[in-house]
């Protein structure tokens, strides 16, 4: 069995517009940036993998011009899913596993600002029942969260805390969107966006990119004093149908937790993708994340959603923690698809 | 930037029927593995993946299982004044449909609130066909007819809109372009030159910073001949679309080739720009119409190999 490990990460700012819909000016200082730290050079890395998405760009096979920052010469090993980069990193993973690679460099980008994102999103929908009504995000998120309130699963108050707590926290992140203060209190103040839902609840909509960069084995060893080894990695999904699906749970999160093997008593610190407050409170218990666990140190993405890369770059915060001997087991999570349907976790440890 | 596509879909035997339905005036669901009805049905049972046939006939009539309230309706959905989004529970049905409500006001909208469905005035076989729902108490929904024909596909338009950004290489090249001028860069590490600039050298993945003016003269490096009509055509075919390599460049430009007949275009040409009048200029592309032969004897395949 190859061990696979996160040995580098790199993140641009969350910006409300940054560069353009190629990716490429987002792209080339975070490749400098995670090249930098493992020490590598782009003629190491093996095999390179990407998550990106035309319907954001506007533009058809959107991610081939992005591949320009790699400076593709002589020609790479390449790969794209048009989904998060947490996926493409689940790709490249598998790759590792099998051994044709000893190295790879995985990468998210998106500018979610180019067209209206909740609108964009619409699309991800099925085309015959759901699409051509144009529920946006928003709203499909705002029916989750009623449905979570009318059960009892949390109150209005307990989503303003997660936002509270998310902005406190990204304080300390420099590359966030959104801080604060705030408490609770004021947050309930503002009005709805959409009911039950206010502008705290949802993520920002932001422009950004990140990079992952995974080794095998003695590559990794040689590269980190400490690499965050993947001990399971699975991705689940749940029914298209949103009708047909209790909203209150997420079983494809849970389903996800139980393949990588997370236990979530036994985790230090956790990066859940909640793009929505009440989602933080649903995935926590889908994963039975114990009171002790850190969620979102970073302040996760209600402070900084860059479409494409927010999932990958809770993998990496994760790692990061266990690379700084910060902590020594950790779970990066990605979310896709509408009201948490497509739910990804990433367990890493650091002995 | 507005890009849109008609999509056409083909229906299978179950979307089908649902879609024949609904141009009826009829709303059907579908009983799945554990005797649950779904309507809106699905095609594929949700517990055990197997195909569901079993249609059934479910009410106009539901309650709300969950809801929310937009004040300010996006392009496309069901309604352009405040509305709510909800989740439905047709009568006879176990799970939900997604669909509008118009209620009027939000104070209207509740979790349990009886509603019915409200018709498109020419059903046609999809979705759309239910144009919303709203609160039970004003007239019955319009009656079912029969004799339609059978509903094999759906077309729904989807339209997106964009604001593309131009990168800092591109604007001073547009800006350039005003100005009569053809700004390209040259990478730092390869010394290779790109017009337009592309922000990073593809070769070497470093910024390219370098500005270098080139002339507005090159080679036809290839070429094709357009003999196929399409909408928006702007010449009628036959004409010559080229990779052009001006003089200093390290990279062709897509260009029309004018001025001479089609069957005299051929690779290593020496072609020269033609502008469009001055005080027609903007920063864009579009100030160079296009090339014309420069009567230049021709530049020895040597000169462009490398740029094929
Ligand atoms: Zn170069």
């Amino acid at each position: 069995m190859i061990d696979v490990a996160v040995v580098g990460f790199a993140q641009s700012p969350c910006l409300p517009s940054a560069g353009t819909t190629s990716g490429v000016e987002l792209l080339v200082p975070v490749f400098q940036e995670v090249l930098a730290s493992t020490g590598l050079a782009k003629q190491d890395i093996d095999f390179w993998c990407s998550g990106s998405s035309d319907y954001l760009a506007g533009r058809a096979f959107s991610f081939v011009n992005a591949v320009d920052a790699i400076g593709a010469y002589p020609p790479v090993a390449e790969s794209h899913v048009e989904m998060d980069a947490a996926w493409a990193l689940y790709e490249a993973y598998v790759k590792l596993l099998t051994g044709e690679a000893r190295t790879a460099l995985v990468y998210g980008f998106g500018k979610s600002s180019a067209g209206q994102l909740r609108r964009v999103l619409a699309l991800q929908l099925d085309p015959y029942l759901h699409a051509p009504l144009w529920p946006d995000s928003v709203s499909i998120a705002a029916l989750q969260a009623r449905a979570g309130l009318d059960a009892g699963r949390y109150t209005e108050r307990e989503m303003a805390e997660v936002a509270a707590r998310s902005r406190t926290a990204a304080l300390g992140n420099p590359k966030a969107q959104v801080s604060g203060t705030d408490t609770a209190d004021d947050l309930l103040a503002a009005p709805y966006v959409a009911d039950p839902l206010r502008a705290h609840d949802c993520a920002p909509v932001g422009d950004g990119a990140a990079a992952v960069v995974l080794a095998a084995g003695d590559e990794a060893r040689r590269l980190r004093a400490r690499p965050a080894w993947i001990t399971g990695f699975a991705h689940n999904v749940d029914s298209p149908a949103l009708g047909v699906r209790d909203l209150t749970s997420v079983p494809s999160a849970s389903a996800a937790a139980t393949a990588a093997g997370l236990r979530g008593d036994e985790v230090d610190a956790v990066e859940l993708h909640a793009p929505f407050s009440h989602q933080e409170i649903l995935l926590a218990t889908a994963l039975g994340l114990g009171d002790a666990v850190r969620v979102n140190p970073s302040g996760g993405v209600l402070c900084g959603n860059p479409m494409f890369s927010a999932g990958l770059s809770r993998i990496g915060l994760a790692a990061e923690h266990v690379m700084s001997g910060r902590a020594d087991r950790v779970a990066g999570h990605a979310t896709s698809g509408p009201a948490l349907q497509q739910n990804l976790v990433c367990v890493m440890e650091g002995a | 930037m507005e890009i849109g596509f008609d999509y056409t879909r083909s229906l299978g035997p179950v979307l089908s029927r649902f879609m024949t339905a609904l141009a009826e005036r009829r709303i059907l669901g579908c009983r799945g593995s554990d005797g649950r009805v779904h309507a809106p049905p699905l095609e594929y049972d949700p517990v055990t993946y197997a195909p569901l046939t079993e249609l059934v006939e479910v009410g106009p009539a539901g309650t709300v299982v969950t809801w929310t309230w937009l004040d300010r309706p996006l392009d496309g959905q069901p309604l352009d004044r405040p509305f709510g989004w909800a989740l439905i529970r047709l009568d006879g049905a176990d799970t939900a449909m997604l669909h509008a409500v118009d209620a009027g006001t939000k104070d209207q909208m509740r979790t349990g609130m009886r509603v019915q469905v409200r018709w498109a005035p020419e059903p046609v076989g999809h979705i759309r066909d239910v144009a919303c729902f709203e609160p039970i108490g004003g007239a019955a929904p319009a009656s079912p007819r029969s004799g339609v024909d059978p509903v094999t596909m759906v077309t729904t338009p989807i339209h997106l809109r964009y604001r593309h950004t131009t990168s800092i290489e591109e604007s001073r090249y547009l800006r350039g372009l005003a100005e009569g001028k053809l700004i390209g860069q040259r990478c730092p590490a390869c010394g290779k030159v790109y017009v337009p600039p592309r922000g990073a050298c593809p070769t070497c993945g470093v910024p390219t910073v370098d500005d270098v003016e080139l002339p507005d003269r090159g080679t036809v490096t290839t070429f094709c001949v357009v003999n196929v009509p399409f909408p928006g055509q702007r010449i009628p075919p036959p004409y010559v679309v080229a990779y052009v390599l001006l003089d200093g460049a390290d990279i062709p430009m897509q260009h029309l080739i004018l001025g001479c007949r089609p069957d005299e275009v051929r690779m290593g040409m020496r072609v020269a720009a033609v502008w469009r009048p001055r005080e027609q200029w903007g920063t864009t592309p579009q100030n160079i119409d296009h090339f014309q032969p420069s009567g230049e004897p021709d530049a020895p395949f040597d000169s462009y190999a490398q740029h094929l």
